[in-house]
C-alpha cells in the first residue's frame, strides 16, 4: 500500500513537473498596461489591475499548479513608451499577455509588437475598430467595445430621435479618427448629414475655440469623439458657453461611469451613452461592484474594468485547457474556440477576427432627483442584442476573416 | 590653417592624449561584452542617446553654443527614416542616410538664423524654431500626429544583415555609434576644433587672427544637427516607431541634462551622462512621474557640487584628459 502511494505520488510529481515545463519561465505573467496618471487613469488605471487580480483570485491564483503573477506599468498615453514597455516585458521579464491598454494609438503599437513576439494581447480599454479590422492579428482579442459599436449605439439613437445634422469635436489621434469615421457612416446611413469637424489635441485643457466653431456650424448635434478627461472638460465648457441652452445638443459618443461621476448629474443628465456593462444590472454585477469599490477607493467599475476581469478569466480558462502559454497565437485560437461565460458579460464568443461578441446597452443618464445616491446614474433605454452590437465580420476588412 | 601653438609645446589637443585612447578602448570592450548581461534593445537605446548627447556636446562643449532645439533634428530624422523605410520601402542604410540629410538641411536652416545671436538669444531662437518643427509634426499628415509612424520595418542592412535579430541590430547600432563618435572625436582634435575652441574663449580675438567665426559656427551647427539626425534615425529603426516624443522640447532638455551631468566639453562625458539618465528612467519607471523629480534633484546636486560633471570631475581627480 505504501509503495503504491509512493508511486502515485511520484507519478503526480512527474505529471505536475511536466505541466510546469509547458509554461514558459515557470510562471504565467499578466501585464496590465494603461494610463495610471493622465486623463484615462480613472476609467482604467489602477482599477484595471484590481480587476485582473479579482479574476485571478476567482480562478484560484494558479493554472494547473503554475503560479500566475500580475505586473503593471504606466504608458502615459504615448505609443513609444507603450511599445518600449511591451518589448521589454516580452523579451526580458517573461510577460505572456498584455491586457487593457486604453488609448488606441498605444494599443495599435502593442498590437504590432505582440504579433511580432507571438504573445497575447487582450484589449479592453482601447476603442479603435481597426484592431479587428485592417489591423487585426491572430494574437489579439478585442474584448469590451469598439468605435463601431459606440456609433451603432449612441449615433443611431440620436439620429433616430431627430438629431440629423452633426458637427464633430474629435480627439486628434487614432481613436478619435476611428470614432468620427464610424459615427459619420452611421449618421449618413440613417439619413443624417455631417456638417464638419474640428480636431483637438489629446489631453486638451481649453476647448473654447473648438466649441465656438461647433456652435457656429449650426449643427443640431455636436458629437464628442473623445474620451475621459477630454469629454468631461468639453461638456463642462460647453455648459459655460450655453451651447445646450442655445438649442444644440451634445452627444458624448464615449462616456464612462467615472466621467458621469466627475461631471455630476446636474450637468450630465439626459446624456445618451452606449456601454458594454453597468454595475447595477443584476445581483452578480452588484456583488462584483461592491467588492471592486471596496478595493478601489470607492470608485465603481467601468466597462473597461469589467472587460479586464472577464478577458483575463477567459484567458486563464483557455490556458488551463491548453496547458501551455509559449505560443500566443495558439492560446488565442483556443480562446476563440471556447465559448465565453462569466458573471459580468454572460455567455458570448470570440469571433475569428478577435472581436468578443456580447450585447451592448444604450443608457440614459438619470436626472438628479431620480438617482438614489452616488454611482446610481444610468437607466436602461435599450439592449442591443449581441448579433447587432458589433460590425459584421465581412465588413471589417480583416484578413483573418477571409481565409 | 594652423593650430594655436603654445610656446615650445606641440599643438594642444591635435593628437589624442593616451588617456583618451585607453578610455576609448575600455569603452569599446565594455560595449562588446555588455549584451551578455544587459538587454540589447535597452543598450541600443542608450547608444542612440549617447550619440545624440555627443553631437550636442560638439556644439556646447567646443563652440560654446547652447542649442535648446536639438530634438527637432533628432525627431525629424526619425520621421524621415520611418517614412522612407515604411512608405517608400527603402532599405535601412538608405533610410538612415536620408534621415541624416534631412537633419543636416534643417540644421543649415536653423544655423543660418540662429548663429547671428549669442547666449540666451541663441538658445531662444533654436527653441522657437524647434517648437515650429514640433507643431509641424503634430499637424503634418505623414507623421500621423499622436499615433506616430508605427511598425517601421527594420529590414536588412545592405540586403545582408537581418536587423530583426536583436544581437545583429545591437552590433549595427554600436557600429553606427562608433562611427559618429569617431567623427566627433576627429572634429574636435582637428584644427577646425581648435578654432571652435578659440571662438568659444574669445571671439573678437579669433576675428583679429583672420578667421570668420560665423563659418565655423555654422559648420559645427550643421555637423551637430546631422549627427543628432543619425542618432534619431537609428533610434527609429531600433524601436520601429517615430513619435512626437522625439521632437518634443522635453527631449531637447534631456540632452542638455545628459551633457551637463556627464561633463561639458569632455569626450566621454555625454556618453556617461546619457547612460545615467536613460538608466534612471528605465530602472525607476515603476515610480512613474517621480522620475522627473529625481532627475531634477540630480541636476541640482550636479550643478551645486560637481559642476564639471561626472567625467569632468573624474578627470580632475585623476589629472587626466578624458
Amino acid at each position: 500500500m505504501k509503495k503504491t502511494l509512493l508511486a502515485a505520488a511520484a507519478l503526480c510529481a512527474i505529471a505536475a513537473g511536466s505541466a510546469h515545463a509547458e509554461m514558459s519561465g515557470g510562471t504565467v505573467k499578466i501585464g496590465v498596461l494603461n494610463d495610471m496618471s493622465g486623463l484615462y487613469a480613472d476609467l482604467a488605471g489602477q482599477g484595471s489591475v484590481i480587476a485582473a487580480q479579482m479574476a485571478l483570485e476567482e480562478f484560484g491564483g494558479n493554472v494547473n499548479g503554475t503560479k500566475v503573477e500580475i505586473v503593471s506599468a504606466d504608458h502615459q498615453n504615448k505609443p513609444d513608451i507603450g511599445s518600449n514597455v511591451a518589448r521589454q516585458w516580452y523579451d526580458v521579464d517573461g510577460v505572456d499577455v498584455i491586457v487593457d491598454v486604453p488609448t488606441s494609438s498605444v494599443a495599435l503599437a502593442i498590437n504590432d509588437v505582440t504579433r511580432e513576439k507571438n504573445k497575447v494581447f487582450l484589449v479592453s480599454g482601447a476603442a479603435a475598430s481597426d484592431l479587428t479590422g485592417p489591423k487585426c492579428s491572430p494574437n489579439t482579442v478585442h474584448w469590451t467595445y469598439d468605435t463601431w459599436a459606440l456609433a451603432n449605439g449612441t449615433g443611431k439613437a440620436v439620429v433616430q430621435t431627430g438629431g440629423d445634422s452633426w458637427f464633430f469635436l474629435t480627439a486628434d489621434y487614432a481613436f478619435g479618427h476611428a470614432l468620427e469615421r464610424d459615427t459619420s457612416a452611421v449618421v449618413e446611413a440613417n439619413g443624417g448629414k455631417v456638417l464638419g469637424s474640428v480636431k483637438h489635441p489629446l489631453q486638451n485643457a481649453d476647448f473654447s475655440s473648438f466649441l465656438l466653431q461647433a456652435q457656429s456650424s449650426g449643427a443640431k448635434v455636436i458629437g464628442l469623439a473623445n474620451a475621459g478627461g477630454d469629454t468631461t472638460n468639453s461638456i463642462k465648457q460647453a455648459a459655460e458657453f450655453g451651447i445646450v441652452q442655445g438649442g444644440q445638443s451634445l452627444a458624448g459618443l464615449l462616456v464612462f461611469l467615472t466621467d458621469v461621476h466627475a461631471l455630476g448629474l446636474e450637468t450630465a443628465h439626459g446624456l445618451i451613452l452606449t456601454e458594454a456593462f453597468y454595475w447595477d444590472a443584476n445581483d452578480e454585477t452588484r456583488k462584483f461592484a461592491a467588492e471592486f469599490a471596496k478595493r478601489n477607493r470607492g470608485i465603481h467599475p467601468t466597462m473597461i474594468h469589467a472587460g479586464v476581469y472577464s478577458s483575463v478569466l477567459h484567458y486563464l480558462k483557455a490556458l488551463k485547457e491548453l496547458g501551455a502559454d509559449a505560443d500566443g497565437a495558439k492560446v488565442v485560437a483556443k480562446m476563440k474556440e471556447m465559448p465565453t461565460d462569466d458573471r459580468l458579460f454572460g455567455k458570448g464568443q470570440v469571433r475569428v477576427d478577435g472581436r468578443h461578441i456580447h450585447p451592448m446597452y444604450l443608457f440614459e443618464v438619470k436626472k438628479p432627483e431620480e438617482s438614489k445616491g452616488p454611482w446610481d446614474y444610468y437607466k436602461l433605454r435599450a439592449t442591443i442584442p449581441a448579433e447587432e452590437a458589433f460590425r459584421p465580420l465581412d465588413q471589417g476588412g480583416c484578413p483573418l476573416a477571409k481565409s | 590653417m594652423t593650430a594655436i601653438r603654445i610656446a615650445g609645446k606641440a599643438p594642444v589637443g591635435l593628437t589624442a592624449p593616451r588617456s583618451q585612447v585607453i578610455a576609448f578602448l575600455v569603452m569599446v570592450a565594455a560595449f562588446l561584452i555588455a549584451p551578455l548581461f544587459i538587454y540589447p534593445i535597452f543598450l541600443a537605446k542608450m547608444l542612440c542617446f549617447a550619440l545624440f548627447a555627443c553631437a550636442f556636446n560638439l556644439l556646447i562643449g567646443y563652440a560654446g553654443l547652447l542649442s535648446f532645439g536639438h530634438a527637432a533634428f533628432f525627431g525629424m530624422a526619425a520621421y524621415a527614416v520611418g517614412h522612407s523605410a515604411k512608405v517608400w520601402g527603402w532599405p535601412p542604410e538608405l533610410a538612415i542616410l536620408f534621415g541624416v540629410a534631412v537633419a543636416a538641411v534643417l540644421g543649415l536652416g536653423f544655423g543660418i538664423l540662429a548663429i547671428r545671436r549669442q547666449g540666451i538669444y541663441f538658445a531662444m531662437v533654436t527653441l522657437a524654431l524647434a517648437q515650429m518643427v514640433y507643431f509641424f509634426c503634430l499637424q503634418a499628415p505623414f507623421t500621423h500626429g499622436e499615433d506616430g509612424i508605427q511598425a517601421i520595418p527594420r529590414g536588412h542592412l545592405f540586403g545582408f544583415f537581418n536587423l530583426r535579430d536583436t544581437e545583429t541590430l545591437y552590433f549595427v547600432v554600436l557600429a553606427i555609434f562608433l562611427i559618429g563618435f569617431l567623427i566627433i572625436y576627429r572634429a574636435i582634435h582637428s584644427p577646425f576644433g581648435q578654432v571652435l575652441r578659440a571662438i568659444r574663449e574669445n571671439e573678437p580675438r579669433t576675428i583679429s587672427l583672420g578667421y570668420k567665426p560665423d563659418h565655423y559656427k555654422l559648420m559645427a551647427f550643421v555637423l551637430s544637427a546631422a549627427l543628432s539626425g543619425l542618432a534619431g534615425g537609428t533610434k527609429a529603426i531600433v524601436f520601429e516607431i517615430a513619435t512626437l516624443t522625439d521632437v518634443h522640447w522635453g527631449t531637447s532638455g534631456e540632452v542638455v541634462l545628459m551633457t551637463l551631468l556627464g561633463g561639458l566639453g569632455t569626450v566621454f562625458g555625454p556618453v556617461v551622462g546619457a547612460f545615467v539618465v536613460i538608466g534612471l528612467q528605465n530602472y525607476l519607471a515603476q515610480i512613474g512621474a517621480w522620475v522627473q523629480v529625481v532627475q531634477g534633484l540630480i541636476f541640482v546636486v550636479c550643478v551645486l557640487t560637481f559642476r564639471r560633471g561626472i567625467v569632468g570631475e573624474l578627470g580632475r581627480i585623476l589629472k587626466l584628459k578624458l
